[in-house]
């Protein structure tokens, strides 16, 4: 279609509506707009065919002819910031094509095989509620029998909690080789994060190592929600508690080991708080209504019983995630 | 096809702004620029002399014709002693300026524009050169 053409279209619409005033050429001024959107027709161009086709109508009073001026005058700047529109999309294409790169590069630091130690079954599930992840985990095998892990929450979400935990992953990575214990494991991880983070930002984590020879699980909490240890003798949860900061608060902190022993059937539950925080209609989800969900499902291998934790949830928020969730589950069988 | 010729306008109250949009207007339609051409010519004179009058001292806004390989344009140069562009790319970053700020317009000058020339220099002031070349319809669409 022409410019001629289109101001023709244009001028046939106008005398319809004038002789007629219907719906339909209302509709058709509609189906018009979207042509000229398609053709990347400017606004100001648009008072501009307005004008033209009015005169094609007949005589323009002299003021209504040079009142398109002034709408010409003000369209440009709409012009102006429907045009910045085109350069809008393509930044907003490559930073989306960056941050799939991005994102594929934070999977492949997170470990792609969960550990096998006889006596002991493990599960996870881990959801970023965004294209990049805030929560980190960790398994590091030492022997046939002995196996550490990690849990962290870092503050925020995106992209800048995502380049926090690369820098976790780098620096445990170094203290997985000097076989430190969990508390010194998190006194360390504490300086690096200190000294690096930006100070509106800090990490939750639990650090534990599990051996499978007795079945004792040893671990160090920095202000991590604590997660449960499920007691099959009771029937029972308990919390996991622990105390010590939040990495990347103070320097120089200090955390304090704990150990629990573990008896068949029993389990460890770690989380991150997008497991706890979500809102169930107008209220927020309690802890202890999650114990109930844990307790339908305990008798499950640890996999199944994480895998359905996370359906139940997710269905329990209208498949909504507001937060990005891992649990880790350590059953002995 | 008149003879080539030029204007320069000062610029130093907003008065002068309104002058140099005039003088814009009118070359351009003397060579032959549609009507949105020429009132898209004249907000992009506009827009440089507001950074003018707003960030520096003292500020001219030169316009001129100008012929090459047998096409016929208007050329506006815009140069000044300011402060200078800190940043230009910040500058030319599209929403940069929200408020009718530093860089205001630039990138929708260089949109509307067929060739865009900015050099600044912090302390010392900002060069801007822009042309817009008549098409043989006369308008030209900034795409």
């Amino acid at each position: 279609m022409t410019d001629y053409d289109l101001e023709e279209q244009y001028a046939r619409l106008l005398r319809d509506y004038r002789e007629g005033k219907g719906e339909a050429q209302l509709y058709g001024a509609q189906q018009l707009g979207k042509q000229l959107l398609a053709r990347n027709v400017s606004p100001e161009e648009l008072a501009d065919l307005h004008g033209r086709a009015l005169e094609r109508l007949g005589p323009v009073p002299e003021f209504v002819r040079e009142s398109f001026q002034i709408l010409t005058e003000i369209m440009i700047e709409y012009g102006n910031a429907y045009r910045s529109i085109h350069s809008w999309r393509s930044r907003h294409q490559q930073l989306e094509s960056e941050i799939a790169v991005a994102s594929a590069m934070q999977q492949a630091l997170l470990p792609q095989r969960l550990p096998s130690c006889p006596g002991v079954d493990v599960g996870l599930v881990s959801v970023p509620a965004k294209q990049m992840s805030g929560d980190y985990y960790d398994f590091v095998c030492h022997d046939s029998h002995r196996f550490s892990l990690a849990i962290a929450d870092i503050t925020g979400k995106g992209i800048p909690a995502a380049m926090c935990m690369s820098m976790l992953k780098y620096a445990i990575d170094g203290l997985g080789e000097m076989e430190l214990g969990p508390a010194d494991i998190l006194r360390h991880l504490n300086n690096v994060v200190e000294r690096n983070l930006d100070p509106s930002m800090f990490v939750t984590m639990v650090y534990g190592r599990y051996d499978a020879a007795v079945h004792r699980f040893c671990y160090a909490t920095a202000g991590h929600e604590p997660g449960f240890l499920y007691r099959r003798a009771e029937d029972r949860f308990y919390d996991l508690e622990g105390r010590g900061a939040a990495l990347g608060i103070a320097p120089g902190s200090t955390y304090e080991e704990r150990e629990v022993a573990l008896e068949p059937g029993d389990c460890l539950i770690l989380l991150t708080d997008g497991v706890t925080e979500r809102k169930v209609g107008r209220a927020y989800f309690q802890r202890e209504e999650l114990v109930s969900y844990l307790q339908g499902e305990v008798g499950a291998p640890a996999q199944e019983m994480a895998n359905r934790l996370y359906r139940r949830l997710l269905l329990l928020s209208q498949f909504e995630l507001p937060d990005d969730y891992t649990m880790i589950i350590l059953r002995r069988t | 096809m008149t003879e080539p010729y030029s204007e320069q306008v000062n610029i130093a109250t907003e008065a002068d702004i309104v002058t140099a949009r005039q003088i814009g207007r009118n070359m351009a339609r003397q060579l032959g620029f549609g009507t949105i051409m020429q009132s898209r010519i004249a907000t992009t004179i506009s827009e440089l002399a507001r950074n003018i009058y707003l960030y520096a001292d003292s500020g001219t806004i030169f316009i001129e014709q100008v012929e090459r390989d047998s096409r016929v344009g208007l050329r506006i140069t815009a140069a000044d002693t300011g402060p200078g562009i800190a940043d230009i790319r910040k500058a030319m970053e599209d929403g940069y300026s929200t408020s009718g700020g530093l860089g205001a317009g630039l990138p929708g000058v260089k949109r509307m524009m067929d060739d865009f020339f900015l050099e600044s220099v912090p302390g010392k002031g900002t060069r801007v050169i822009v042309v817009k070349w008549r098409n043989e319809a006369g308008g030209g669409d900034p795409g």
